[in-house]
């Protein structure tokens, strides 16, 4: 029931991306990110300081993470909540269906939730009979094209706002079809609208959690639009579904985290939305939900600790790796064919469906660094690509001509005298067929590069032939 | 769910295990159940940024400014008797009808509202009120960020459902950043404890998911109107 | 500065080059201009005999054969004051790599440190270590300085190009929109996802044409093959040249790309 991956056909799915021209136009919009959190970064001299402070404070987590994740426990049930631990995505699933029979819900809201995405929940929620509501205005059009997101924090990236009217305008049939949906403010309007009733209507709420504290017992979720709290205030129950690295100690921890999340995500000094929840209704309440449960879920991630992919429990899913990516910003979200792409997609995706079904995506890399540098905990994202295509080439799983291509260079590196003749060969050969333009528009060995741009030619004899000429050594 | 619960029983020392063999513990060692019980309670603060600093007029000046920058509106009453007739000027300036709803939070309930032409109604929103009318804990000058907390004086659904939310917040209360918010939460709840909900709530709700274009009024209030008083 | 830099008047550093493949076999004229330059700052110039550094095996997982060429080149530049290339991307391999490569092997990361440590990328080397402010070269034209992602990211070379270009004579240094993203080379990235750079690189070469400059530099041969390959193939007249080559005085042959004009 989880989301089928295609991962192992990146190079299809770059291809198809690369030739979607609606796409493309796109993907334009995606650009804009990098520039803002830039200026947010350059507002705030602590910046650098902060996130230094924040990958420790995920380092230090992940070493005891155990007994926090106990001392979290213990504080939920003082405040009245449930906690559930899930082994795989198939568990949780399971607990989460089985608290919405519980609670006779007929009507599921949902806040923006990655977990929930790993995990297929929304199909296995409706499997049950239960009508499931993404309430993310992006999350909400993917739902209603029964896609999924292509970004982490900006689910509908892809889309232009010609694909929000047309799908408003296919599912919305109870309003006027002469209505004007032309302009992104009456899109807006329509999703607000029709929310609000589902909103209004729903048993249960579930969100996802960018962190939860141990300290409290709390989770926290950062929304822009005001969803997530909609969703978690007006239901009976709540039920957070949250990974086991989402935990930090304290308040002041989450302080630190909250101050390099949105400027990272979205360039906002802080997202309009930081909610910490503690707990169901209390005594006295005049609202939120009489119900609290945390479903937390472990689905592979417990075996990466320890281990070289440790570092990407850091990850706060803020989406500056992608924002700041050549890759991601040329072929999208959706050819990284599973739940989450660009580098972090890339690390992650191995690590939690195998290396035969994601080794791909570590490869689909230029190694270029930006996403390293950007990364609000300083995950070695490229290190760790590379990690990946370590285990690849251990196990023969890199493409042959790949390996055969690096084979036969590796036996000319290998022998410094046998590379300098064939060296000078290519040079050579190569300057005489190329002299005339002083570049090569086809190249039969070469058809991956020369299909696109021209290749130089060399200029002649080598520089270690030309310098021991000149310098007169002899060899 | 008796069966479900051992199930799940189970499945949390399965994912503890698992853990614990990964980083090559037993989760007995003294010394990081030492290291963790003493974070908690130190709740050590880490770097906290300079922009909220100040004495108290620099930060009242720093809040309004971010909170502007959030795209918020603010306005200053010289005491709190002023507030009711700034919300009602904030209203009617803004064509909206003049009915405000509000918790029962005494120091709200205090206010000269029969002064005003105002139409007062209290307790949670069902989502059929424009306008609602809450008091901070305190505004955080670092980010123009106001900390409100659930309960019948602020009811949490006040400041998500109207469409106007209008956010008191008593001058004093303006501390420099989250780590002052924080210890006035403690201050209330006690150390480790915490109230059902704490909105940090900076601007008016917004979507950026239409093609990058930032529109105000998303799901929650499309305007944010805050006054800061006394 | 550094103590290469203060004995340099007395005893001249043996400074080796090491050359890079790409130069070595496609632009030897990059490899002239290094020495010029290291020769004008009073080094004593040597070219071991050197193949590759290892980064395509690396960067592909093949650690062993990475190590062993790694091993190799740190022992044919032994005897060297200081180690330069002309290339942010080797030198982050030398550098940043070589050291991470032998973690675990205590010997030889010690090695591999000591390496890294004398082990510079050409321009950083002139301007961080030998203390040069600016050279004597002349180029009349308008440049755009491409930042390539490993000299940038893992050297911090940003504005050690940009001084010493801002000396040349007759220069003009217009800057990109974004100097700083990557323009889809990759190394074996290229060849095996050809679509994927593509567009990367369109992108930069839209960049390029949109800006002032008539020559486009850069510190990296690999990202100016395909630079210069994508802007030759869309017709522009923009030209490609290593930053080396204008600091030096000699890029009045044939750009990358360019047909030799005496010789056709």
């Amino acid at each position: 029931m989880t989301v089928v991956p295609t991962s192992a056909r990146f190079q299809e799915n770059a291809h198809e991306a690369l030739n979607d021209a609606r796409l493309q136009g796109a993907m334009v919009f995606a650009r804009n990110f990098a520039g803002r959190r830039a200026l947010a970064a350059a507002r705030l001299p602590e910046f650098d300081r902060l996130r230094d402070s924040a990958s420790a404070i995920k380092d230090h987590t992940l070493a005891h993470l155990d007994l926090y994740l106990e001392a979290y426990e213990r504080k939920v049930v003082e405040s009245g909540g449930c906690v559930h631990y899930a082994e795989d995505a198939e568990a949780a699933r399971r607990i989460v269906v089985d608290l919405c029979r519980s609670l006779g819900a007929k009507s599921v809201t949902k806040g923006k939730s990655m977990i929930s995405e790993e995990i297929g929940l929304n199909a296995a929620i409706e499997a049950a009979g239960i009508e499931a509501v993404e309430t993310d205005l992006g999350e909400y059009i993917i739902q209603l094209r029964h896609e999924t997101p292509s970004h982490i924090i900006a689910p509908a990236i892809h889309l232009t706002k010609r694909d929000f009217e047309h799908d408003f305008r296919a599912r919305h049939t109870n309003l006027p079809p002469e209505r004007d949906l032309s302009k992104p403010e009456q899109l807006l309007a329509e999703a607000r609208a029709v929310l609000r009733e589902k909103f209004l209507a729903a048993d249960v709420g579930i969100t996802g959690a960018n962190f939860l504290i141990a300290e409290t017992g709390g989770s926290v979720i950062v929304t822009n639009e005001g969803n997530g709290d909609l969703t978690q205030t007006l239901p009976r129950a709540h039920i957070v579904i949250a990974s086991i690295e989402k935990i930090v100690p304290t308040l002041e921890d989450a302080a630190q985290l909250l101050r390099v999340l949105a400027r990272s995500a979205t360039g906002q000094d802080a997202s309009v939305y930081t909610t910490f929840s503690t707990g169901p209704r209390r005594p006295g309440d005049p609202d939120g939900p009489s119900a609290y449960h945390v479903v937390i879920l472990d689905n592979g991630r417990s075996a990466m600790l320890g281990g070289e992919f440790q570092d990407m429990l850091r990850c706060i899913r803020c989406g500056a790796c992608m924002n700041h990516c050549p890759v991601y910003q040329a072929v999208g979200g959706h050819a990284y064919g599973w739940v989450y792409p660009g580098p972090m997609g890339a690390v992650l995706t191995p690590s939690l469906i195998g290396v035969a079904e994601g080794g791909q995506l570590p490869n689909a890399s230029t190694f270029c660094g930006r996403c390293e540098e950007v990364c609000p905990v300083r995950i070695p994202l490229p290190k760790m690509m590379r990690h990946w295509r370590e285990r690849e080439f251990e196990r023969a799983l890199s493409p042959a001509a790949a390996r055969y291509g690096l084979g036969l260079w590796a036996f000319f590196a290998a022998r410094p005298a046998l590379y300098r003749v064939a060296a000078g060969l290519v040079a050579r050969s190569l300057r005489l067929l190329g002299r005339r333009k002083g570049r090569f528009a086809s190249l039969p060995f070469a058809g991956g590069w020369t299909r696109y741009r021209d290749l130089a030619a060399p200029e002649g004899s080598t520089f270690q032939s030309r310098w021991r000429a000149k310098s007169g050594a002899v060899k | 769910m008796k069966d479900g619960r051992s199930g799940e029983v189970s499945a949390r020392e399965t994912v503890l295990a698992g853990i614990r063999r990964s980083l090559g513990v037993t989760g007995g060692e003294a010394p990081r159940r030492f290291e963790v019980e003493r974070r908690l309670a130190e709740a050590p603060a880490g770097i906290v940024p300079q922009r909220g600093q100040g004495d108290l007029p620099a930060r009242v000046a720093t809040f309004r400014a971010e909170a502007e920058r959030a795209q918020a509106t603010v306005a200053e009453a010289a005491a709190l008797n002023d507030v009711p007739a700034e919300v009602a000027r904030f209203l009617r300036e803004a064509n909206c009808p003049a009915t405000v709803r509000m918790g029962t939070d005494p120091r709200l309930a205090a206010l000269p509202w029969p002064a005003t032409a105002l139409d007062v109604s209290i307790g949670p929103s069902d989502g059929r009120d424009l306008n609602a009318v809450s008091m901070a804990l305190v505004g955080i000058a670092e980010t123009g960020t106001l900390a409100l907390v659930s309960g019948a004086d602020n009811p949490t659904t006040l400041n998500f459902l109207p469409d106007n939310a209008i956010v008191v917040v008593r001058r004093e209360d303006v501390v420099a950043d989250y780590e002052a918010a924080f210890a006035r939460l403690r201050a209330v709840y006690g150390k480790g404890g915490a109230p059902r909900a704490l909105n940090f709530i900076t601007g008016p709700s917004r979507s950026a998911d239409i093609e990058q274009t930032l529109l105000l009024g998303a799901h929650g209030p499309r305007r944010l109107h805050i006054v800061i008083a006394g | 500065m550094n103590a290469i830099a203060s004995e340099a008047s007395s005893h001249p550093p043996r400074v080796g080059l090491f050359v890079t493949c790409l130069i070595d076999v496609m632009r030897p004229t990059v490899g002239f201009a290094a020495v010029k330059l290291l020769e004008d700052a009073g080094c004593r110039v040597v070219v071991p005999a050197q193949t590759c550094c290892g980064q395509p095996a690396f960067n592909a997982g093949d650690r062993a054969a990475a190590k062993a060429l790694a091993r190799r080149t740190i022992e044919a530049f032994e005897a060297c004051d200081a180690v330069v290339t002309p290339s942010g991307s080797c030198g982050g391999m030398l550098i940043r790599h070589y050291p991470e490569l032998f973690a675990g092997e205590p010997e030889m990361a010690a090695k591999a440190e000591r390496f890294a440590a004398k082990t510079h990328e050409l321009v950083s080397f002139l301007t961080d270590v030998l203390g040069v402010e600016r050279v004597t070269a002349r180029f009349d034209g308008t440049v755009a300085y491409h930042d390539g992602c490993s000299g940038l990211r893992e050297l911090g070379v940003k504005a050690q190009p940009r001084r010493l270009l801002a000396s040349v004579e007759g220069l003009t240094l217009a800057e990109l929109a974004e100097p700083e993203t990557c323009c889809g080379f990759g190394g074996l990235f290229a060849a095996k996802y050809g679509e994927l750079s593509n567009t990367i690189v369109s992108h930069k070469a839209d960049d390029i044409r949109a800006s002032a400059a008539g020559t486009v530099l850069a510190g990296d041969l690999g990202c100016l093959l395909n630079i210069a390959g994508k802007l030759q193939r869309a017709g522009s007249a923009v030209r490609a040249r290593h930053v080396a080559e204008v600091l030096a005085g000699m890029a009045d042959g044939p750009a990358i790309g360019e047909p030799n004009k005496e010789r056709s």
